[in-house]
């Protein structure tokens, strides 16, 4: 019988005392934080995906809720609604999003392209790109060997037979991982209702390229010449499509007849012809 | 001094808690999937084991032994880790928020891990003096971290490699797991 009290009075003795210890120690190391961040942060999408800029849902709530300069409409996944209620909360003037989907611009796949050498290591566009450039001949284009699929948390660029990613528009949506992660930099981030692309990522001159590739950008500029609204530049022999003004002023896209090497596509069945291919 | 050097050598390669004891399996296989969250884990385990071991050998000179109730030891030692714990993380998130995004969330989840229980169970169990303790704790976090990023720089390759599809994620972590504890279990005998 006492021993019995004596365990009982000292387990009581000890978890009264670290009682204590954790009621104080709660008072007087309580960190304040703004009850408008949870509200903000449960508003989020909560992919963590980074396209906003900071990292992570939790440090955007945080940005958005404390500093006045941080735009409402930065989370792209999110789009307008979150973007509309993120505006509400914080007592900010809710602003467009601009809705992108990520765009591979290469037409050649790694299977049938013509290549420098039989790539055999890492399962790793990265890894593949440091031997030489990567195992095709074109040094701009897409090696196939799928980082931007490992990166995508929505799982909206898949590889297709042939060895190309293929973007899924309705799972985009627009975060920017892949494109941050492609070595080469062959997908873009464009709006989701551009009429036209060009799906190709070379800068290399006409006759340099017809040598390796049917599908690639000679730098011609016939589009550009054919082209009434302007919407078209030539940089460092590549066309470069600019898609506010082609989406706001064109309705009867001609350089797609035009181009040589259909290198500039309609982006809305484009989909449906890369997946085609091969 | 060189007891002290050995106990600490000892600890952090020949008596390794994960890859010799096979203690902490849970975090070892749940964080070492990326290299900076092992360290980070590494770190947080040390700090939480240097000094809930001291706690522990306090409590447990001062209060089990004087009262002849050792049988407690192992649920007191449970209370104490779990409180200190959670002592631990307000502390750091008040006076270190940097700290704290790195290895905060770690706390959490080490709070009453085996790894984090078995030590001063451990140091009671072969009697070490109080400085003693202290250099066997801070041996077997450094031990735990070494471990981890060890499995965490085998693991990243890993993903990259082609794995049979059945053995993909744990299978393989736990076959390479295998290999390094053999590859550990070579130092065993060189420190009694």
């Amino acid at each position: 019988m006492g021993s019995f009290i004596t365990i009982v009075a000292i387990m009581t003795g000890v978890g009264l005392f670290f009682g204590i210890v954790l009621a104080f120690a709660n008072k007087k190391f309580a960190v304040e934080m703004n009850p408008l961040i949870h509200v903000v942060e449960d508003v989020l999408p909560k992919g963590q995906c980074g396209a906003c800029g900071f990292a992570g849902c939790a440090a955007y709530a945080e940005a958005v809720v404390m500093n006045k300069d941080v735009a409402p409409n930065l989370c792209i996944p999110g789009k307008k609604a979150v973007a509309d209620q993120v505006a509400k909360l914080t007592g900010k003037t809710p602003l467009d999003v601009e809705p992108v989907v990520a765009l591979v611009k290469c037409a050649e796949p790694i299977s049938v392209a013509s290549k420098k050498y039989i790539y055999s290591g890492i399962n790793d566009c990265l890894a593949a790109s440091l031997l030489q450039s990567g195992p095709k001949e074109c040094e701009y284009g897409c090696i196939g060997l799928g980082t931007c699929v490992k990166q995508c948390m929505f799982g909206a660029i898949t590889m297709n037979a042939a060895g190309l990613p293929v973007v899924d528009k309705e799972k985009c949506t627009g975060c920017g991982k892949c494109a941050a992660a492609c070595p080469k930099k062959v997908i873009d981030m464009i709006p989701i209702d551009a009429h036209v692309s060009v799906i190709c990522n070379s800068h290399d001159k006409g006759a340099v390229v017809k040598k390796f590739c049917k599908v690639a950008c000679i730098g011609c500029g016939l589009c550009k010449k054919q082209c009434p609204h302007g919407a078209i530049k030539l940089e460092n022999s590549l066309a470069v499509v600019d898609s506010s003004v082609c989406m706001e002023k064109c309705n009867d896209p001609v350089c797609l007849e035009k181009c040589p090497t259909k290198a500039i596509r309609s982006y809305k069945i484009l989909e449906l012809e890369l997946v085609k291919a091969v | 001094m060189m007891d002290y050097f050995l106990l600490f050598m000892g600890a952090v390669i020949v008596n390794n808690f994960v890859l010799t004891r096979f203690l902490g399996l849970c975090i070892f296989f749940g964080v070492s999937q990326n290299l900076s969250a092992s360290a980070g884990m590494g770190m947080a385990v040390t700090a939480v084991m240097t000094l809930s071991s001291a706690f522990a050998w306090l409590v447990y000179e001062f209060v089990l032994v004087p009262f002849d109730v050792t049988f407690l030891t192992t649920i007191t030692f449970v209370l104490l880790i779990a409180s200190f714990v959670q002592l631990l993380e307000m502390v750091v998130k008040k006076y270190t928020p940097n700290l704290h995004k790195m290895w905060g969330i770690y706390l959490m989840l080490i709070a009453t891990n085996c790894v984090v229980l078995g030590l001063p169970l451990i140091n009671v169990e072969s009697g070490f003096s109080f400085g003693k303790s202290i250099v066997h704790a801070f041996g077997s976090g450094i031990g735990f971290a070494l471990a981890m990023v060890l499995m965490a720089s085998c693991r990243e390759k890993l993903r990259l490699a082609d794995v049979p599809k059945s053995l993909e994620g744990l299978g393989v972590a736990f076959i390479v797991a295998g290999c390094l504890a053999l590859s550990f279990f070579g130092f065993s005998g060189m420190i009694k």
